[in-house]
C-alpha cells in the first residue's frame, strides 16, 4: 500500500508538468494581454509595464523562468492585482473555499446518504418517490437560481441570514453558500445511494445475512452499506476537488472572498500568473482526491488490493 | 463583598445594554458600508486608472488640489497657488503642519518624489500621461530624459514649483486625478512592494488603510492627523466590492450597504418604484460611441459614414435598451463642463424619420440596394447591454439594406484588437472623463492618440486642437477653438456618438453629503450618516 501511494505521488509529477506546460502556452494563444483595457495605453507605457513583469522576454524564456519560480514555490505576482502575489491570494481565499466546500460535501454525503437509504428501503413506495422527486428537482435547478431564492427568502423576507458577505467568517454568513453548494450534491448523492443500496440489498451476502436472522439495522448498516458506498466514494473524489476549490457562481452571488472566482476572472483578465496558479491548485486537488478515492476503495472493498 | 460587586457590575451592564438602544448612537462610531462595483487593481495611486479605484484613493490620499462633494476644485495638500503670467509656472504653497499618517511632515520634496515616481519607467504607471504637461515628464517616461530633468522643484519645504511645457488650463483639474497623489518615499524605500499593505501604508488623506481582504472588503479608518479631521463625520468606511449587481441591490435593501455605485439597468423601472429618491441617476461626463474605421473601404466615404450615423435611432436605444440609464448623444463632449457648450452633429435637430429618409437616399445614390447590399461588422466587448445596443442598430440598419454582422469578444480581446488597429468596420468604445475639460474627449480623436480607434486623421482638426492648446491663457478663445475642433470631428463622422453615460447610485436616505455631480465624485470626508 505504502509503495503504491509513493508510486502514485511520483507519477503525479510528470502529470503536473504536462498540465502546467499546456496551460502556460494555451493562455498565451488567447488574443489581448493583461494590459488591454477600455483606456488604451501608449506603447511606451505598455512597454514599461510589460518590462516590469518580464512580459517583454521571449516566450520560451518566460516559460523557463516560470518553471524555475514554480519549483521554488513562487507563483509570481498577480498582473491584475499587483498588490498581492498569487500565493497571497490563495492563502487568503483557499481556506474560505475549502471550508465552504468541505461543509457542503459533508452535508451532502450525510443528508444525501440517508435519503438514499430511506428511498432504497422503501423502494417504489411513497418515501422512495418523494426522494426521487426531490433529487430530480435538486439536480435540475441551477445554483444561480437557488442562491438568489435563498437570499430573498432567508435574507429579505424572514431576515434570518445576511444577504451576502463573509463577515470575517461568522457562521451565519456561511449558511446560505453551504446550502446552495450542497443542494445539488445532496440530490446526486441520494440518487447514487438509492441505486447502489438497492443493488446491494439484493446481493447474495445480504440474503445470507438475513437468513442468519441478523437484525434489520445490522444488515443495512454493517453489511449492505459497506458495499453500497463504493459508487459514492468514486463520485465524492472528483466532487470534493471541484467543491473545495470554490464555485464562481456561489462566491459571486453571496459575495464570498474565495478562490472560485479566480478561475474565470483570471482567464478573462489574462492574468497569466493567476491562471497558472489556479490550474496548479485544481490539478493538485484532483490528483490528491483521486488517490484518496483509490485508497478508500481498498478500505471498503476487501477484494481491492494495491501491491 | 466581591459577590455584591459582581452583582452590581452585572446589573449595571444589563442596564447599559438595555438602555444602549437609546444612548448608543451618540457614542457609537459611524460606519459607512460603501458598495463599490469592483475591487481596486491596486491601492498604489500610481498604478490605477478606474473610477471605482478613485473613490477609495480619494479617501486615502490628499493631492495638491482635490474635489469637493460637488466635484468642484478645492485646495488639498496645497493651501494656495499662483500661476505665472505665461501660464507655465505653477507655484504651490503647501498646508502648514500637514502630516502623513505616521506623523512625518508632508513636504514639497514628497511631491517631487511622487511626480518623478509616476513618470519613472520602472514604476510602470498606467496613467503616467496625466502629468505629461510638465516639462520633460513624457521624455522621462519614455526613457529620453533623466528623472532630475523633470519640471518639478521643491523651492523650500512647503513650496513646490511645477513648470509646464505649454499653458495647460486644465492642469489643475488633471491634478485632482489619483495619478497626481503623493506617496510616502520613506515607506516605499523601506518596504518595497509591501509598502501598500495594511499596517504599512502611510497616506495623507482623511482616512487610513486598516484592512484589505480581496473580494470582501477594504476597511478605512478616520485619520486623526488629517488637517480637517474635526469635520470628518464618518469613522469607518468599508468599501465592499459588489460585482453581482442583483446581490448588491438586495444587500442595500437589507441595510448591509449604505450605498452602491451601480445597478442592474434592466431593473431600472422596478428599482425606481422600490427605492424612490434613494436611486439617483443623472448625466455623467462620459460618451459611448462607435469608432468607424476611417481608412478602410468603403468607410472612407464621408456620406456613407454619415448615413450610418443618421440611421441610428439613439432615443430608442437609450429608452428601450438602456432603460434611460444612458442618454441619447449627438456630441463628442458631453454637456456639464463649465464654459463649454458642446457642438452637436448637424442632423441632431432633425426628426428620426427625416434622418432615416436622408440615410436611405445617400445609400441609394451610392448604389447600395438589394442587389448590392452594404455589409458592416460591429465589434463589441462582452456585456448584455453592449450586445443589445448592437442588435438594435443591426435592426435599425436592416430596412436600409445594410447587412450588419456582430462580433462579440471579451474585453481584453476587444481592446487588444482595437489597439493593433485590426481589420474592423466599427467598434464600440466608451470614454469617461479623467478631468473636467473638453480636451479629455477631443484628445481621443487626435492622430497621435493611442485611443484613436477610428484611425481618424484630419489636419484641420489637428490644427484646431493645436490652436486651442496655444490659446491656453485665454479660456474663452480656447473653448471656441475646441468647439471648432468638435464641429470638424463630428462633421467627419469618424466617431459616432450614441449615448452619454450616466451615474447610477443607490444612496440610503441616512447619508448626507453624497451629492450628485457630473464626475460622480463622492469624497467620504464630506459624507455623514444619521441613524
Amino acid at each position: 500500500m505504502f509503495v503504491y501511494v509513493i508510486r502514485r505521488l511520483l507519477t503525479a509529477i510528470p502529470t503536473l508538468f504536462v498540465i502546467v506546460t499546456m496551460a502556460f502556452f494555451l493562455i498565451r494563444i488567447a488574443p489581448g494581454g493583461p494590459f488591454n483595457q477600455e483606456r488604451g495605453l501608449s506603447p511606451e507605457i505598455k512597454a514599461n509595464l510589460e518590462a516590469q513583469f518580464g512580459l517583454g522576454d521571449p516566450l520560451w524564456l518566460q516559460y523557463v523562468n516560470y518553471l524555475k519560480n514554480l519549483l521554488h514555490g513562487n507563483f509570481g505576482p498577480s498582473y491584475n492585482l499587483p498588490d498581492f502575489t498569487v500565493t497571497e491570494l490563495f492563502a487568503k481565499g483557499l481556506p474560505i473555499s475549502i471550508q465552504l466546500g468541505f461543509s457542503a460535501l459533508a452535508l451532502a454525503l450525510f443528508v444525501g446518504g440517508i435519503l438514499g437509504i430511506v428511498a432504497a428501503l422503501n423502494q417504489n413506495k411513497l418515501g422512495d418517490y418523494s426522494v426521487i422527486a426531490l433529487a430530480t428537482a435538486g439536480s435540475t435547478i441551477p445554483t444561480f437560481v437557488i442562491a438568489p431564492v435563498i437570499q430573498l427568502l432567508f435574507g429579505l423576507t424572514w431576515k434570518l441570514l445576511p444577504i451576502g458577505g463573509w463577515g470575517d467568517g461568522a457562521l451565519i454568513n456561511k449558511i446560505g453558500p453551504i446550502l446552495t453548494l450542497s443542494l445539488p450534491q445532496i440530490a446526486i448523492v441520494a440518487r447514487l445511494m438509492r441505486g447502489s443500496m438497492i443493488e446491494s440489498l439484493r446481493s447474495n451476502h445480504i440474503r445470507t445475512a438475513r437468513a442468519l436472522g441478523l437484525s434489520d439495522w445490522s444488515v443495512v448498516v454493517k453489511h449492505a452499506l459497506r458495499g453500497a458506498v463504493l459508487p459514492i466514494v468514486s463520485y465524492a473524489g472528483p466532487a470534493a476537488a471541484a467543491l473545495l476549490t470554490g464555485s464562481i457562481i456561489v462566491e459571486t452571488i453571496f459575495a464570498i472572498p474565495g478562490v472560485g472566482r479566480y478561475f474565470v476572472d483570471a482567464a478573462l483578465n489574462r492574468d497569466y500568473t493567476l491562471v497558472m496558479g489556479t490550474v496548479v491548485v485544481i490539478a493538485l486537488f484532483t490528483i490528491a482526491f483521486n488517490l484518496i478515492v483509490d485508497i478508500l476503495y481498498a478500505f471498503f472493498d476487501p477484494r481491492v488490493r494495491y501491491d | 463583598m466581591l459577590k455584591n460587586m459582581l452583582k452590581a457590575t452585572v446589573f449595571a451592564t444589563t442596564l447599559a445594554l438595555a438602555t444602549g438602544a437609546v444612548s448608543m448612537p451618540a457614542f457609537a462610531e459611524v460606519v459607512f458600508n460603501r458598495g463599490n462595483s469592483a475591487d481596486p487593481e491596486s491601492l498604489d495611486p500610481h498604478k490605477t486608472s478606474t473610477v471605482y479605484e478613485a473613490h477609495i484613493l480619494r479617501d486615502l490620499f490628499f493631492g495638491l488640489v482635490m474635489q469637493d462633494q460637488g466635484a468642484n476644485l478645492i485646495p488639498g495638500a496645497a493651501e494656495s497657488w499662483t500661476v505665472s503670467d505665461d501660464g507655465k509656472v505653477y507655484t504651490f504653497k503647501l498646508r502648514q503642519g500637514a502630516t502623513w499618517s505616521d506623523g512625518s511632515p508632508v513636504t514639497a520634496e514628497d511631491f517631487v518624489y511622487s511626480f518623478r515616481r509616476l513618470e519613472d519607467p520602472a514604476t510602470g504607471a498606467e496613467y503616467a500621461s496625466m502629468l505629461y504637461p510638465i516639462v520633460n515628464a513624457e521624455e522621462v517616461n519614455t526613457g529620453k530624459a533623466k528623472l532630475e530633468d523633470m519640471g518639478v522643484k521643491a523651492v523650500d519645504a512647503s513650496t513646490l514649483e511645477v513648470t509646464l511645457k505649454a499653458p495647460t488650463p486644465y492642469f489643475l483639474e488633471m491634478l485632482t486625478h489619483q495619478a497626481a497623489y503623493p506617496v510616502n518615499k520613506a515607506a516605499i524605500e523601506k518596504l518595497g512592494a509591501d509598502w501598500i499593505k495594511p499596517g504599512n501604508l502611510v497616506s495623507n488623506g482623511a482616512f487610513t488603510l486598516a484592512e484589505f481582504v480581496p473580494n470582501d472588503h477594504i476597511k478605512l479608518l478616520k485619520n486623526p492627523k488629517f488637517y480637517d479631521a474635526a469635520n470628518v463625520k464618518v469613522d469607518v468606511v468599508n468599501y465592499i466590492p459588489t460585482e453581482d449587481r442583483s446581490t448588491a441591490i438586495k444587500r442595500f435593501e437589507a441595510g448591509e450597504l449604505d450605498s452602491n455605485d451601480d445597478i442592474p439597468t434592466e431593473q431600472m423601472a422596478d428599482l425606481k418604484t422600490k427605492f424612490g429618491d434613494q436611486l439617483r441617476v443623472g448625466a455623467q461626463l462620459g460618451t459611448y460611441y462607435y469608432a468607424m474605421k476611417w481608412d478602410k473601404e468603403p468607410w472612407t466615404n464621408l456620406q456613407l459614414r454619415k448615413a450610418i450615423s443618421m440611421a441610428i435611432d439613439r432615443d430608442f436605444i437609450a429608452e428601450k435598451v438602456w432603460q434611460n440609464s444612458m442618454l441619447p448623444s449627438y456630441t463628442m463632449v458631453p454637456p456639464g463642463i463649465e464654459g463649454y457648450t458642446p457642438i452637436a452633429a448637424d442632423y441632431a435637430d432633425k426628426t428620426q424619420i427625416d434622418r432615416e429618409d436622408e440615410a436611405a437616399k445617400i445609400l441609394k445614390e451610392l448604389g447600395y440596394g438589394p442587389d448590392k447590399p452594404l455589409k458592416m461588422e460591429i465589434r463589441y466587448n462582452t456585456s448584455e447591454n453592449h450586445k443589445n445596443t448592437a442588435v438594435a442598430i443591426q435592426e435599425q440598419l436592416k430596412p436600409l439594406g445594410v447587412e450588419v454582422s456582430l462580433v462579440n469578444t471579451d474585453t481584453k480581446t476587444h481592446y487588444g484588437f482595437l489597439e493593433q488597429k485590426g481589420d474592423y468596420d466599427t467598434a464600440r468604445v466608451g470614454w469617461i472623463a479623467d478631468y473636467k475639460d473638453p480636451e479629455t474627449f477631443l484628445g481621443v480623436a487626435r492622430k497621435a492618440s493611442g485611443n484613436n480607434y477610428s484611425v481618424y486623421n484630419n489636419p484641420k482638426f489637428e490644427e484646431a486642437m493645436d490652436k486651442a492648446a496655444a490659446a491656453g491663457g485665454k479660456p474663452e478663445e480656447r473653448m471656441k477653438d475646441m468647439q471648432e475642433a468638435e464641429r470638424i470631428v463630428l462633421e467627419d463622422t469618424g466617431f459616432i456618438p450614441i449615448l452619454y453615460y450616466s451615474y447610477k447610485n443607490l444612496v440610503s436616505s441616512k447619508l448626507k453629503g453624497f451629492d450628485e455631480n457630473v464626475m460622480d465624485v463622492h469624497p467620504t470626508r464630506f459624507i455623514s450618516k444619521v441613524e
